[in-house]
């Protein structure tokens, strides 16, 4: 480690370079917890995401006309707003809204912190798609596959849990992966509730230390990095889950 | 006879268990009422918390309607001009990427998935920080106002994701067209621009106006770095109305409905658009 900083702290003496981060103990802390926040940020609302994909997806092959209106109302309504004001609305919005206790200082404390209305909002913004990328997958499934196991006796979520979905979810990988990642680098709109995800981390160090091109340079690497960890894990997952002789 | 009993081979075929494959979703009139009756009842009980001397949240939003709504316009503007923009630079991208020498392949590949893989917000504190305010052009000083720099954060992005879409297209083509053209003698700048081109627009104009759509959302980010656009102005609005707590979720949801509004249409053109020019081979 203490070679890496006294590059760094070389490399700046020499260019100009001031990559703060990896010599500086403070601001390597600060950007380790950024990463760290946005890593979180990240993993679980893609869960999140998936789970409301693939819930809304079998709600809106129900029977009921209420559930699937409220499910395509939920999907049209998610689609078609910008992430930053529905994360503004339901932090600023709902969050004052919803009760509040006092801490300790007298002060107002919100029922949930500024990271967990961000990771609702994100789950919600990205499952919004998720169902669409769903149900695309399983209208991909033959009609007589369904037919086929309802003879053999599965009952609806039967069928569902395990002849739909394991098809559907190899047909939908592509786009789904797709979503992932629009959804990681979405993680960033966090900033704007003073989430301390790699953003805001960064503007805080390049506020203090005036190295803004390399901050930004940090961070696009950074980004490219984290969504090309993400396309190699789902690229290996769409390799493992492949069924010989199926698509392709 | 109990149906517990019963074989399922023995059930007579039912007709009604599948729903035609998933209805689509369509917004009706009475969708509309709904939402505005979700909006006067909780405005209502935000006025029975307000008192008699406060504007209601439909006041505030009445009383501000004009300010809010150029400041949307102004978004729009942006999102245009980024469209703009990004489509003539990521058009010239995305046929450097079908290019015959490979050095012009490499480069379009690297420059389109650098700019697609890193999100929209840090591309535009990119361009925000790093495009100089002002440029001496031969004397004269043309001044880079925060909403240019903001047009061009903006178009990176775009650029790098129509680049993908020309090239997808393009590549979708089949290779009969190329060879029958050579067959007729075009040259390749003929083939692409007279042949190939042309066949593309169809294919290309729904995942574009998909992307018209989201950049239009992503314009709000320039809040974030101090462009005076929609969702400024309506924090900006918030303040002079007192700052009270429970105007927020009307305000917010104002803007939500304003991008629904403009979104919701280009969103169901797009969808009827893809399904006409759905490829069938």
């Amino acid at each position: 480690m203490a070679v890496v900083a006294d590059w760094f702290r070389w490399l700046y003496e020499a260019t100009g370079f001031n990559f703060t981060i990896f010599y500086d103990p403070y601001d390597a802390r600060q950007m380790l917890g950024g990463f760290l926040m946005t890593v979180q940020l990240s993993v679980i609302s893609i869960l999140l995401s998936l789970v409301i994909g693939i819930l809304g997806a079998w709600l809106q092959g129900s029977n009921l006309r209420l559930v699937r209106g409220l499910v395509g109302g939920f999907i049209t309504v998610f689609r078609n707003t910008p992430p930053l004001v529905q994360i503004f609305f339901f932090y600023f919005g709902i969050g004052t809204l919803l009760p509040g206790t006092e801490n300790q200082w007298g002060m107002r404390q919100p029922m949930l912190s500024n990271v967990q209305w961000a990771i609702i909002s994100l789950s919600l913004f990205a499952g919004a798609f998720n169902v669409e990328i769903f149900r695309s997958g399983i209208e991909a499934v033959p009609r007589t596959t369904v037919e086929a196991a309802e003879a053999l006796g599965y009952t609806r979520l039967g069928t569902y849990r395990h002849v739909v979905l394991p098809l559907a979810l190899r047909v939908c990988l592509p786009a789904l992966n797709n979503n992932l990642v629009n959804l990681l680098k979405t993680t960033t709109l966090a900033y704007a509730i003073a989430v301390p995800e790699m953003l805001y981390v960064a503007k805080q160090i390049w506020g203090s230390s005036q190295n803004v091109l390399e901050m930004m340079l940090f961070l696009l690497f950074a980004y490219v990095g984290l969504v090309g960890i993400l396309v190699f894990i789902m690229h290996r997952w769409e390799r493992a889950m492949r069924i010989p002789g199926y698509g392709r | 006879m109990n149906p517990a009993k019963t074989l399922p081979v023995l059930l007579s075929p039912r007709v009604e268990r599948l729903h035609p494959p998933f209805p689509v979703f369509r917004l009706r009139a009475w969708h509309g009422l709904a939402v505005a009756a979700i909006v006067v009842v909780a405005s209502g009980a935000a006025v029975a918390q307000g008192g008699p001397t406060q504007l209601s949240p439909i006041g505030v939003i009445m009383k501000w309607m004009p300010l809010l709504l150029s400041g949307f316009v102004f978004n729009i503007a942006i999102s245009l001009m980024a469209m703009t923009l990004g489509t003539v630079v990521g058009l010239a991208l995305g046929l450097m990427a079908v290019s015959e020498t490979m050095p012009v392949r490499k480069v379009s590949w690297a420059v389109t998935q650098f700019f697609r893989n890193s999100p929209w917000l840090v591309l535009l504190f990119f361009a925000m920080f790093l495009v100089p305010y002002e440029f001496r052009l031969l004397g004269v000083t043309v001044p880079f106002p925060d909403w240019i720099k903001a047009v061009i954060g903006f178009s990176l992005p775009v650029m790098a994701n129509v680049s993908e879409i020309v090239r997808g297209a393009i590549r979708s083509i089949p290779d009969g067209q190329w060879e029958s053209a050579e067959a007729l003698a075009f040259s390749r700048r003929q083939t692409m621009w007279m042949i190939i081109l042309p066949q593309c627009l169809r294919r290309m104009l729904p995942p574009w106006m998909n992307l018209y759509s989201l950049v239009t959302m992503a314009t709000v980010l320039a809040s974030v770095v101090g462009v005076s656009e929609m969702l400024t102005l309506t924090s900006q609005v918030h303040a002079a109305e007192g700052g009270r707590p429970e105007l927020l979720a009307p305000l917010y949801g104002f803007a939500l409905l304003c991008f629904f509004v403009y979104c919701y249409p280009i969103d169901r053109l797009t969808r009827r658009l893809e399904h006409r020019f759905q490829v069938r081979l």
